[in-house]
Order: C-alpha cells, then sequence, then structure tokens
C-alpha cells in the first residue's frame, strides 16, 4: 500500500488551456494499493483534472505526441517514462510543443 | 540473409534487458554533469552542456551561411511563442558577448497582433498586448507592434519584388567584416551616420506609411542605413534615448516621437478594421484556407513594417520541427515548387528583404527544454486552430501525422527536414507563359501555373480557370477588339478594367495565383473581403499585362509584313 504523495502538477505550452487555464496544480494523489507512476498519475488526471477534449492530452495510455513532460526539471526518457514511480513532492510539468496549443513562429 | 524464424543458433538465455537509460547515466558531452535532456536518440545531455550546444548551434547557423553582414539592420518576427522567443534570447545573448564572438547586425523586434483574426476579445487583446511589451521592455530592442488589421492600410507595392543585386559572394562578407572592424576603431563618422538613421526612425513610425514611400525607398537605403555602427546602438537600453539628449530634437522630430524613438506602436485598430478582418475569417470556408491566409497577410505586414524602417533582413523562428511539418503540409496544398524558399535558411523573394530562418536547426524539444531551463519568457496566444481537433484542416492532420510517427521512429523529423536542406532554388525557367518573372500575387513566388499542361490534374485545373474567362493573352486572337467597333482601339475602352473578357475581378486575382494559392482562394467565396492592396495590386496587374500586350501588337504589326498590318 503506497502512501499518499503530494505532487506538483503543471502544464505549460498552452496544454494549461485544456485545464481551466490554470498552469499549477498542487495535488494530493491517494493512497492505492500499486505504487504511483507517470501511467497512473495520467489516468489520475483525465479523471480529475482535464476540463475538455481528452484526445488533445492523452492518447492511448501516454499523452499525444507532441507533448514533453519533464520530471523534477529533467527529461522523462532519462527516468523511464510512463513506469517512473513518483516520490512525494515531486514535480511533473507537460509541455505542449503543439501549433494549436501554440503559435508556430 | 535474415529471415523471419530462422535459427541463429542458441539465443543468449534470458539475456538481461539493456539497462534503461536512468539518472545514474552521465551526460554525453562532459562525462559528468548529471543529464536533463536527451536530444537525439539516447543522447543525454547535461544543463551546461546542452546550454552550449543550443547557443552554438544558432550561433553556427548564422556563421555557416554569412548572410547578415556586421552592421545590418535585421528585424526579429517574435509571435510571442517559444521559438521566436529563444530566437530573441539568442540574439539578445549574442549581442551581450565579448567582441570577439559577439553578433554585429542591429537586431529590431515586431510583433503582429493577430487577436482579431483569433476571434480575441478587445480585453483579452489588450491584456496580451501588454504582456508583450513588458517582455519587449526588458529586451530593450526597438520594437514594432502592428495589428493584423494594419493589413487593410497596407499600400499595393509590398506585393511587388524589389530586385536586389545579389548578395555578394564570400569575399563580400569577409571585406565587409573588415570595414565594419575598422569602423568600429574610428567611431566619428560612425556616430553622424548613427543620428541620420536614428532621425529616420522618428519619422517614419508616427505616419503611416504611404505606397509612395515605400516605393520612393530604393532597395539600398535600407543597406546603407544598416551600415551605422552597431557597438552603440546594440546596448542593451535603447539607443535612442541617449541619442536625443545629445542631440537637441528638432521641432519636426518631438512632434513624430513615439514613446521612444525606436519603438513604434500603432494606434488601436478602428472597430470598422477589426469588423473587416472578421468578416475576411469569417468568409473563409475552411481552417486550412484560414490559416494560409493569416500566414499570407501577416507575411506581407511584416514585410512592410522591414521595409518602411529599412531592415534587410526578417528572422523567423521556424523550428526544424516546425519547417518538416511545414515542408508535407505544404506538399499537400500544391506549394511544391516552392519548398524551397517556404522552408529553406534564407527566402529571397522578396528582393531586397531577405528573410532567413536561424532556428531551423532546433527541434521544438531543445526550445522548450532551452526555455524551461533558462527561463526565457514566452507568451501563450491562442491561435487560429487552438483547441482544433485534429483533423480540422491539412496543418492540424499534417502535425499530428508527423508527431506520431516521429514518436515511434525517432529520426522521421530530422530527415525531412534535411530533405529540405537539400532542396535548391532553381529559377524556372521561361516554360510558363507570360513574361518571365511574373510572381504569384498572394505569395510572390515565381508563378508555376503552365496552361500548356494540360494533360495533367494539373493542367485540368488551369483549363478550368480559362474556360471561365479566357487565358492570359490570347495569342490566336490577339486583335479581337474588346469593345463595340464604335470606341476607338486606341483609346481602350476597358482601360480602368482590362479587357473585357477580364472584368470579372474574381478571375483577374485568380488569374496571378500560383497552383497553392489558386487552391486555396477555392474557400473564399467572395473576393470582396480581401484588403484593398490586394485587389488594387491585381487590377494594376492585370492592367499593366493588358497594356503589355497591347503594345506587343503593335510589336508584331511593326517587324511583319504588310498583310498582316491591313488585317488589323
Amino acid at each position: 500500500m503506497a502512501a499518499p504523495l503530494s505532487v506538483e502538477v503543471e502544464f505549460g505550452g498552452g496544454a494549461e488551456l485544456l485545464f481551466d487555464g490554470v498552469k499549477k496544480h498542487q495535488v494530493t494523489l491517494p493512497g492505492q494499493e500499486e505504487p504511483w507512476d507517470i501511467r497512473n498519475l495520467l489516468v489520475w488526471i483525465k479523471k480529475n483534472l482535464l476540463k475538455e477534449r481528452p484526445e488533445l492530452f492523452i492518447q492511448g495510455d501516454s499523452v499525444r505526441p507532441g507533448i514533453l513532460v519533464l520530471i523534477n526539471d529533467a527529461d522523462w526518457e532519462l527516468l523511464g517514462e510512463l513506469d517512473y514511480q513518483l516520490q512525494d513532492q515531486d514535480s511533473v510539468l507537460f509541455i505542449s510543443t503543439l501549433h494549436g496549443h501554440q503559435m508556430g513562429s | 540473409m535474415c529471415q523471419v524464424g530462422e535459427d541463429y543458433g542458441d539465443p543468449a538465455p534470458e539475456a538481461p534487458l539493456p539497462p534503461r537509460p536512468g539518472r545514474e547515466l552521465k551526460c554525453v558531452k562532459c562525462k559528468e554533469g548529471l543529464p536533463t535532456v536527451v536530444i537525439r536518440a539516447g543522447d543525454a545531455f547535461c544543463r551546461d552542456c546542452f546550454k552550449a550546444f543550443y547557443v552554438h548551434k544558432f550561433r553556427a547557423v548564422l556563421g555557416k551561411n554569412r548572410l547578415i553582414f556586421p552592421g545590418e539592420k535585421v528585424l526579429l518576427a517574435w509571435s510571442g511563442g517559444p521559438s521566436s522567443s529563444s530566437m530573441v534570447w539568442q540574439v539578445l545573448e549574442g549581442l551581450s558577448r565579448d567582441s570577439a564572438k559577439r553578433l554585429r547586425f542591429v537586431p529590431g523586434i515586431v510583433y503582429v497582433d493577430e487577436g482579431a483574426a483569433c476571434g480575441q476579445s478587445l480585453e483579452d487583446r489588450t491584456k496580451t498586448l501588454a504582456e508583450m511589451k513588458l517582455i519587449l521592455q526588458t529586451v530593450g530592442f526597438p520594437w514594432h507592434i502592428v495589428a493584423l488589421e494594419e493589413v487593410f492600410s497596407l499600400p499595393p507595392s509590398v506585393l511587388r519584388c524589389f530586385a536586389q543585386e545579389p548578395a555578394g559572394t564570400k569575399g563580400a562578407y569577409k571585406a565587409a567584416v573588415d570595414s565594419f572592424l575598422q569602423q568600429q576603431h574610428a567611431p566619428a563618422p560612425g556616430e553622424e551616420q548613427l543620428s541620420q538613421s536614428g532621425t529616420q526612425d522618428l519619422q517614419s513610425p508616427a505616419v503611416l506609411p504611404t505606397a509612395a514611400q515605400t516605393e520612393a525607398q530604393p532597395p539600398t537605403a535600407a543597406q546603407t542605413e544598416a551600415q551605422p555602427p552597431t557597438a552603440a546602438q546594440t546596448e542593451a537600453q535603447p539607443p535612442t534615448a541617449a541619442q536625443t539628449e545629445a542631440q537637441p530634437p528638432t521641432a519636426a522630430q518631438t512632434e513624430a516621437q513615439p514613446p521612444t524613438a525606436a519603438q513604434t506602436e500603432a494606434q488601436p485598430p478602428t472597430a470598422a478594421q477589426t469588423a473587416a478582418l472578421f468578416r475576411l475569417f469569417d468568409s473563409v470556408k475552411t481552417l486550412t484556407a484560414k490559416e494560409e491566409l493569416l500566414q499570407t497577410l501577416r507575411t506581407h505586414l511584416i514585410l512592410h513594417v522591414a521595409r518602411t524602417h529599412g531592415y534587410s533582413k526578417v528572422m523567423m523562428g521556424d523550428s526544424c520541427t516546425r519547417l518538416a511539418i511545414k515542408l508535407m503540409t505544404n506538399l499537400a496544398l500544391g506549394r511544391g515548387a516552392f519548398l524551397a524558399w517556404d522552408t529553406g535558411f534564407s527566402d529571397e523573394r522578396h528582393g531586397d528583404v531577405v528573410v532567413v530562418r536561424p532556428m531551423r536547426d532546433h527541434t521544438l524539444k531543445e526550445v522548450a527544454f532551452y526555455n524551461r531551463l533558462f527561463a526565457v519568457p514566452s507568451v501563450f496566444t491562442p491561435a487560429i486552430d487552438t483547441k482544433a481537433p485534429e483533423k480540422a484542416s491539412i496543418h492540424r492532420l499534417m502535425e499530428a501525422f508527423m508527431l506520431r510517427l516521429q514518436a515511434q521512429f525517432p529520426s522521421v523529423i530530422s530527415t525531412v527536414y534535411r530533405t529540405s536542406e537539400k532542396l535548391v532554388k532553381a529559377p524556372r525557367d521561361g516554360s510558363a507563359d507570360g513574361p518571365p518573372g511574373t510572381r504569384c500575387l498572394l505569395c510572390t513566388c515565381t508563378l508555376d501555373i503552365d496552361t500548356a499542361d494540360s494533360a495533367t490534374a494539373f493542367g485540368a485545373q488551369t483549363s478550368h480557370l480559362s474556360q471561365t474567362q479566357p487565358p492570359t493573352p490570347p495569342a490566336e486572337a490577339p486583335t479581337t477588339p474588346c469593345c463595340s467597333a464604335a470606341v476607338g482601339r486606341a483609346q481602350g475602352c476597358c482601360w480602368g478594367a482590362g479587357p473585357c473578357g477580364r472584368g470579372d475581378p474574381r478571375a483577374r486575382v485568380i488569374e496571378q495565383l500560383c497552383y497553392g494559392c489558386r487552391v486555396n482562394m477555392k474557400d473564399l467565396p467572395s473576393l470582396d473581403p480581401l484588403p484593398p492592396y490586394i485587389l488594387t495590386e491585381a487590377q494594376l496587374r492585370s492592367q499593366r499585362a493588358w497594356v503589355l500586350q497591347e503594345m506587343q501588337e503593335y510589336l508584331v504589326e511593326d517587324s511583319d509584313d504588310e498583310a498582316q498590318t491591313g488585317e488589323s
């Protein structure tokens, strides 16, 4: 049983538009059987934070291509991507590089 | 040969999976730092090495191409988005370096407020503008804010290409650098020039430049003006403040002087213009066409700002990712003939003002990481397609397609991008009809329409057009009277509107477009809401073509035998 976690979730590059325009969310993830990883976090975000058009943020069990994920300001590719196990006080940032979320030039 | 199911002998029993790259990895560059970002597949960089890599790439692109001369005025097209913001910051950094590595051009920034096209409320636009100005003030370059509505007061001349002598060889570049360095050591004449260019800056902003003004400005003017020493001008502080103090301003100058002379900000657009812009974008049937139209208008506006303020280069912040997507999108849009211009490092289609893309080696991922790690501010403004579904336009669809491919095959974007690098800008030789150098009214590329090519879908498109109106100079019947015999031919009854057959303004505009722009204009049911400069220039061009045709008739008659002369 994993203890509840306090995590900062942040959206940038226009992705915040799908979250009522709010960039920073301090969230508490409830304790659950399995440990919290990014895969679970995305499910949780979709259920609890995402306000509209989930397909513009999530595709399959991951983020839509073109959305970057930074965990504690480091590339998630260095940390196992979806399998990264969240620690208490981690910060997870999603930056959209998509054009609709952002102007091109 | 490798075959499916082929037995390669005993497979390594339970080979341990390659260790996942984790934080225990070291930076591939310095082998010490903690990696922060993965750039290409597997290349993990630490923060410091990433910064060095990023900055180097920017400078290398400029250095390699040697297009921007020392002291030249360069306009940075800034949208507030990540790439162009990063570009502005790179320039800022480059100018603050020690002398040997310092960038030597004179930058200015232009921001186009596109709120009206994106359906933003006036309140939101004001808020965005305030944010933009805050950043502009931090940067401290001279800046120009223009509203997209200003396309309604653009002069037709913005659509013309002002030929310029070839940019010069590498020798010329070197000579320019040398003379620049010499100038720096002898500041006295430089100062004189500085005040001159300053005066011009003071005069131009307040008044909306007329066609005459733009035309009057010879392309070389920009260059001579660009000569003054950068040293003083490029200090982080706007140069003009000090300048005004040093030199008592004349009455005329004070009158024309905006907040600080280096900054121009147009009057807020009138409600009528905003409404006209709304009407224009509202009338466009597809998002694809809207995006293209917006891009066209934006380019014209930036070009106009560059010309009226004597900038001879415009820097656009297109990233490698964006350019790869643009390349594929433009192929789909029928702009294949212009890929080299639309996506290359430099774009000389306008003649006197050259567009360069110094961010074209940076991927959007790099840009996003750099901006995040080094706190480069950018402003999010909703674009025309914000929150649009994935299939809403060709642009969106192509973006989703490319990014999804990239997610599975990490070298897709760079492969496409490298292809764009190899495209050569070959001038189209005289196979197309019309005089050489006929350019598309909207994108100002050399026309790719070939009416003779009727066997292809391309030709079919054109011949469909020619059914609605006679093709440009109907060569077979040059002497067809365009009006009743009562009117003398020499007077040209249709002087105002061109030959009768082409009185239809829509046909007149369409025939002056390249293939891609023609396709795009199909989604515009009426051309009336277009800004006047486009329609005026179309009319001017068709008049010119008609006059030219008339003249040619005489020339033919002149050189031909008497029988033909008698006919007419």
